[in-house]
């Protein structure tokens, strides 16, 4: 018969860590924070840029996916217009809770240099954002740190299901 | 011909001069040559069509014809005369000056190299023969005439919207057309996705993007009249002036004191 014998004096005490239920599943919500590919327009480029080797997405456990079932936050890069606003809605709603979005740059953010008729003046007319990146558009270490944030965010809430629900703007 | 030099030294500290009511110059129109590849050309199409006026213009020959002769006029030129690219195809709005639209037709003759440009006038509510049949570039060019300026193609294969929505309402590209939108446009993706009771929930749009909603007490907070974070709107405005207390008084290495009389508050911005 095997003989497990654990040295409780030696390896760091016991072989017990104790948590809430809380900051486990933020801890792995937040560890592994799957982004939606959105890229609308040249802040796309930057996204891009970080997925890729030098900035590394992957080392804070976000990797970009191609459909909104299988992804927690939507990077909302680029110009949103009017044509598309149907349809980031309705790939934020077809997204599982709880889901988070990062609007990325100006565009996004207000609408930026385009105060036209075909553009939607900031994406938080159609879906509640959670970060808003200013830049145009924001360099890879800008949106780095924007997922960082989202991650000390996430960490902050409660895991509970029910969350309350999220304001329309 | 271009506008004579004016120096711009210094246009950031003094107001840029522009003269709205500077008209350019037109490009100068010379008679169509008595032989050449354009004279032949201009024969083809008078002996069958009307053309209402003919010129050379950079060297191009630019010819106006009825509208409803369009189709037929091309069909001349393309079938006798081998001009067989549309290169562009549109429309100018002539609707404040003339009532309507000046339809072009930039077409090439890929074996003399030679352009021709044949126009014509249409009236607001008038409607132009498509030149689908002949040229298959006009089949995109068409729609987006019809979607962004309005003028109606007979007979297109596929008469939809190209660059818009297809539930858009009016015709962006026309010089009556605001940039900002309309009514209709403003509200544009508000009352598709919501429908038109959330318009008093989500409000108008901030065309502002640098505009600071100093009692937005959510995501800023006023400096000298704070509350707490989120509290609602009536109160921030009521808040009494809370002074901006420093821990030293003599104040501390390197920072400045806030001196709020220096300090401006932009009440608005347009």
């Amino acid at each position: 018969m095997a003989q497990h014998q654990v040295n409780y004096t030696q390896s760091g005490g016991l072989p017990v860590a104790l948590t809430t239920v809380d900051k486990i599943l933020n801890w792995g919500r937040s560890n592994s924070i799957w982004a939606l590919t959105y890229g609308l327009a040249c802040c796309a480029i930057e996204m891009m840029a970080s997925g890729a080797s030098r900035y590394d997405f992957d080392r804070f456990g976000t990797i970009f996916r191609a459909s909104p079932r299988q992804a927690d936050v939507m990077i909302v890069a680029g110009t949103l217009t009017k044509k598309h606003a149907e349809f980031i809605r309705r790939l934020y709603d077809q997204m599982t809770e709880p889901k988070w979005v990062i609007s990325m740059g100006s565009c996004a953010n207000t609408g930026g240099m385009f105060n036209t008729y075909a553009t939607v003046q900031g994406c938080d007319r159609v879906i509640p954002v959670d970060l808003y990146l200013p830049g145009c558009a924001p360099r890879p270490e800008t949106l780095q740190y924007a997922v960082m944030l989202l991650q000390q965010k996430i960490r902050r809430e409660s895991a509970n299901k029910s969350q309350k629900p999220k304001r329309l703007v | 011909m271009m506008r004579p030099y004016t120096p711009k030294d210094n246009v950031q500290a003094k107001a840029y001069y522009t003269d709205r009511f500077w008209v350019a110059p037109r490009v100068p129109e010379e008679p169509v040559p008595e032989e050449g590849v354009y004279a032949e050309d201009l024969a083809a199409v008078k002996a069958k069509h009307k053309v209402l006026k003919a010129y050379i213009q950079r060297g191009q020959l630019v010819i106006y014809i009825n509208p409803e002769e369009n189709l037929e006029v091309l069909r001349v030129l393309k079938e006798e005369r081998w001009y067989e690219m549309l290169s562009e195809m549109s429309a100018v709005d002539f609707l404040a000056e003339r009532g309507g639209f000046e339809v072009f037709y930039q077409i090439l003759n890929l074996n003399t190299a030679k352009r021709i440009r044949v126009k014509c006038f249409v009236e607001e509510n008038q409607a132009v023969e498509s030149v689908n049949p002949l040229y298959r570039s006009a089949d995109w060019a068409e729609r987006e005439m019809w979607d962004l300026l309005g003028v109606k193609v007979n007979n297109h294969p596929y008469p939809k919207r190209l660059i818009m929505p297809d539930d858009w309402e009016g015709h962006p590209l026309r010089k009556t057309y605001p940039l900002e939108g309309d009514e209709f446009a403003q509200w544009y993706e508000v009352d598709k996705i919501f429908g038109k009771e959330a318009r008093d929930i989500i409000g108008p749009e901030n065309r502002d993007p640098a505009r600071i909603d100093r009692y937005d007490t959510e995501r800023f907070a006023r400096l000298g009249h704070e509350v707490p974070r989120g509290a609602p709107a009536e109160e921030a405005m009521k808040a009494e002036e809370t002074p901006i207390q420093y821990q030293e008084e003599e104040g501390v290495f390197m920072i400045e004191k806030l001196s709020e009389e220096r300090s401006k508050v932009l009440d608005r911005r347009k």
